[in-house]
């Protein structure tokens, strides 16, 4: 069943550039998403971090088409397998949602239709994409995916209704119904944000281990560092609609360049830190979409604008370029040297033991 | 009450007798951030325990069994066990840290502490009350003590009553202050928790998350109560403003000496702000104990599970996910329980024992306890049953007569000064073996023993 797709150019599997996302409201336009770009090849995983409302969801929409035509204005180009995604006819977006990108839902209840059995909604899934197959090809076919992600008895659960799962059995349907017709880019948004911690554990073995056989590209949307740290190949930290700070995990969160991301590191504690470590909070509250700060979105809140001279935090938005460490790891801030910052100021308080240890991890 | 109700609240800036507002937000002063110094000052490092501190709440044996009817003839048909014998003790200006997957009962409870449940059994004393049987008109003074934030900022606050109206409906409702110096009184609490005190007369959907359930901590704090139920106070909130109301949480406490009971299944956050954690299983606490006890030397299998299960983002540095114990299944139905241990049908270790006996909670040091017939640190778990001589059974459960059985000493509530230690598996006093041996039966036993 698993067929690579060929590829038509040299570039990654997904190419997202200067993506810009707008919604005009009565109130003025919504800046959701602007000047973004980033890409993920076949078998990797990016992942997207940021608060509510930084635009992390939005901009995943738009890789399937999602917003509403009149209503959004899209710009900048997002090529899947080297195809233009932006402007796409209906019928063709139709072919590509569900079959070479799929996505995963957050609220694996409010998801599911209540009224139709598992087994049904799935194999919708596939009957679409599959005009030529009977119905008993498709409940084959959900059976065997209901398998595969672990849901026990599956030949009998796939006639169960969403509520007669419990929370992970769900989430899981989720999963298989993502998986139906193997995408080559699964996009899951917050997958596991409501499940507890147990479940969330299996949730990512999953994954990493549907990633692993399919060989498909992964994009998963998150606020939580850790699965961050455990299951992506890259990072994209967004505030305010912008790429703050992009780069490869492991360089990103041990050598975090924007002061954004280092609040985002000190607001959740470790359940390994040190008990001397401290919660420090980003002060304030994301600022509002309609009218963006001037310059670096984030310097309203930034507790580091003052080691940037003049004024310029609150007048230049910065680039996202290259810092001090090098080409992979992209970071928009003004900061001359956010390294020795890093290390001498923020990481003492937020983790002593690695500080003491030299600050290398 | 009408006297606060808002010309509007969009008119706030025009008003002239009102003194200049920031613009939207009202919580930190919008243009400058602090400096980083100062923001770091403002935190709190983890909380600490006072080993010496007086209990203000013993809670012993609790239970809350819900009837589950039969839909035809409205019968009782069996009982959802949603608490099931718990207990604890919450110290004076301390907090407890009761964590858990959803529908182990700690919510339960939490509301069963505020009477918001009335519980089938056991006893919470409370300053010389027993809340458990109180009638609900005794009950209402000792309300002013124990006082609830709720984790959904957004369902807990009346969307049609001022912020006013719903920080000072509780000092109305128990005569805190006299009519006229309830709005002071209001403003005087939110600026406590960081709101703009001007902002009394707007509603709550005018605020954020965060703010939100800063008003929520505003109204529990009215009352000055000498007890907080907190039932997952931050679940709702964003990372970043998490950590705020964490702050704020642990600044109230501080100042106030207020007792927290904290619920919340955010392992890592539990461990910042609680000294002592309870961890709870289909209704019972399985493991209990300071801070050091449970994250770094936890004994039950499950809190070892629910430990290895957290993400760890110092992860990134090694690449790869963590090893971890795997649970498989979900968590059985508390209408029906598993027989003896209720762990046992998702454990690793499980035996013929587990499904015989339930493990005692049994003290295995100083300020730890423990519910396992296994228990041991990650990879040094026993092979034995360490409670079998205890129970008066022999390692498959079944009763030996050979054996003496252990008397409530190391299973009392809070914790006493001897216990059974795992290594020498004897009984301990304050950390030097007791002359008695095995036998259990020494003189450093409570007198009824």
């Amino acid at each position: 069943m698993t067929t690579t797709p060929s590829r038509s150019s040299g570039e990654p599997f997904l190419v997202v550039e200067n993506l810009t996302v707008r919604f005009p409201t009565a109130d003025g336009l919504v800046q959701a998403v602007s000047d973004l770009s980033y890409s993920v090849e076949l078998g990797k995983t990016l992942g997207i971090v940021g608060e509510s409302g930084s635009g992390k969801s939005v901009s995943s929409m738009a890789l399937l088409g999602l917003h509403d035509r009149k209503s959004a204005r899209i710009a900048g180009s997002i090529r899947l397998d080297g195809e233009e995604v932006v402007g796409m006819s209906e019928d063709k977006l139709r072919r590509l949602r569900g079959n070479t990108v799929s996505m995963i839902f957050q609220d694996a209840l409010a998801s599911l239709h209540p009224f139709y059995r598992i087994g049904v909604q799935l194999a919708e899934a596939y009957e679409i994409h599959h005009p030529k197959a009977t119905k008993r090809e498709a409940r084959q076919r959900a059976i065997q995916m209901l398998e595969r992600v672990g849901i026990p008895q599956p030949d009998r659960r796939v006639d169960d209704f969403p509520h007669q799962f419990s929370g992970g059995m769900r989430q899981r349907a989720m999963i298989a119904m993502g998986l139906m017709n193997d995408p080559s880019l699964l996009i899951a948004d917050e997958p596991t944000t409501a499940l507890d911690v147990t479940v969330q554990a299996q949730i990512l073995d999953l994954l990493q281990d549907l990633q692993r056989e399919f060989n498909s590209a992964i994009i998963i949307i998150t606020h939580d560092l850790g699965v961050v740290a455990e299951m992506v190949d890259d990072v994209l930290v967004m505030y305010a609609g912008r790429g703050v700070e992009y780069g490869p995990v492991k360089e990103l969160l041990t050598h975090p360049e924007m002061p954004y991301t280092w609040g985002l590191l000190s607001s959740v504690p470790d359940v390994t830190a040190d008990t001397n470590a401290r919660m420090i909070p980003i002060p304030g509250n994301p600022p509002s979409l309609l009218s963006p700060p001037t310059g670096c979105s984030f310097h309203p809140r930034c507790p580091h604008i003052h080691k940037v001279p003049g004024d310029l935090c609150r007048t230049a938005l910065p680039e996202l370029e290259p810092g001090p460490r090098g080409g992979h790891h992209l970071k928009r801030c003004h900061l001359v040297d956010p390294e020795s910052i890093y290390e001498t100021e923020v990481l003492p308080e937020i983790a002593p033991d690695l500080a003491e240890a030299g600050g290398e991890g | 009450m009408t006297a606060q109700l808002p010309d509007h609240a969009e008119n706030d800036e025009h008003r002239p007798d009102q003194p200049e507002l920031p613009p939207a937000d009202g919580e930190q002063p919008v243009d400058v951030a602090p400096e980083f110094e100062e923001l770091v000052a403002s935190t709190h490092t983890a909380a600490e325990l006072d080993p010496l501190a007086e209990p203000v709440l013993t809670v012993e044996n609790l239970k809350m069994y819900f009837p589950v009817k039969s839909p035809l003839l409205r019968r009782t048909i069996g009982h959802v066990q949603a608490v099931d014998g718990v207990s604890f003790v919450i110290p004076k200006g301390g907090a407890l840290g009761l964590v858990g997957e959803s529908g182990c009962g700690k919510s339960t409870t939490g509301q069963l502490i505020t009477r918001l449940y009335t519980p089938t059994g056991g006893s919470m004393m409370f300053e010389g009350h027993d809340l458990a049987t109180i009638s609900l008109k005794d009950m209402k003074p000792l309300r002013r003590d124990v006082q609830m934030i709720f984790q959904d900022p957004y369902s807990s606050l009346n969307p049609r009553h001022t912020v006013g109206s719903i920080v000072g409906s509780p000092l109305r409702v128990h005569k805190m202050v006299p009519g006229n110096q309830v709005l002071a009184r209001v403003q005087e609490l939110l600026e406590v928790v960081g709101l703009n005190p001007e902002h009394y007369n707007r509603y709550p959907n005018e605020f954020s998350g965060g703010q939100r359930q800063r008003i929520g901590i505003a109204r529990a704090l009215a009352l000055q109560p000498k007890l907080l139920v907190a039932d997952e106070p931050v679940s709702a909130l964003d990372v970043s403003i998490q950590a705020q109301v964490v702050n704020l949480l642990q600044d109230v406490q501080k100042e106030f000496g207020i007792s927290f009971l904290f619920i919340a299944h955010d392992l890592a956050v539990v461990r910042h702000f609680c000294p002592e954690i309870a961890v709870m299983y289909l209704g019972k606490i399985v493991e209990i104990g300071d801070r050091d006890s449970i994250y770094s030397h936890a004994h039950h299998p499950y809190t070892q599970a629910l430990l290895s299960a957290v993400p760890d983002v110092k992860q990134a540095a090694i690449g790869g996910r963590r090893e971890r114990i795997r649970l498989t299944g979900d968590v059985p139905s508390p209408v029906n329980p598993p027989s003896g241990c209720r762990f046992r049908t998702r454990c690793s270790f499980a035996q013929e024992i587990c499904a015989r006996h339930e493990p005692p909670l049994l003290q295995i040091g100083p300020r730890h306890k423990v519910a396992c017939h296994f228990a041991g640190e990650v990879g040094q778990h026993p092979v034995r049953p360490i409670t079998a001589r205890m129970l008066g059974e022999d390692d498959t459960g079944h009763p030996d007569d050979g054996t003496s059985r252990l008397g409530e000493a190391a299973t009392a509530v809070g914790y006493t000064d001897t216990w059974f230690d795992l290594r020498s598996q004897t009984i301990v006093t304050g950390g030097r073996k007791d002359t008695g041996g095995t036998s259990m039966t020494g003189e450093n036993l409570p007198p009824q023993a």
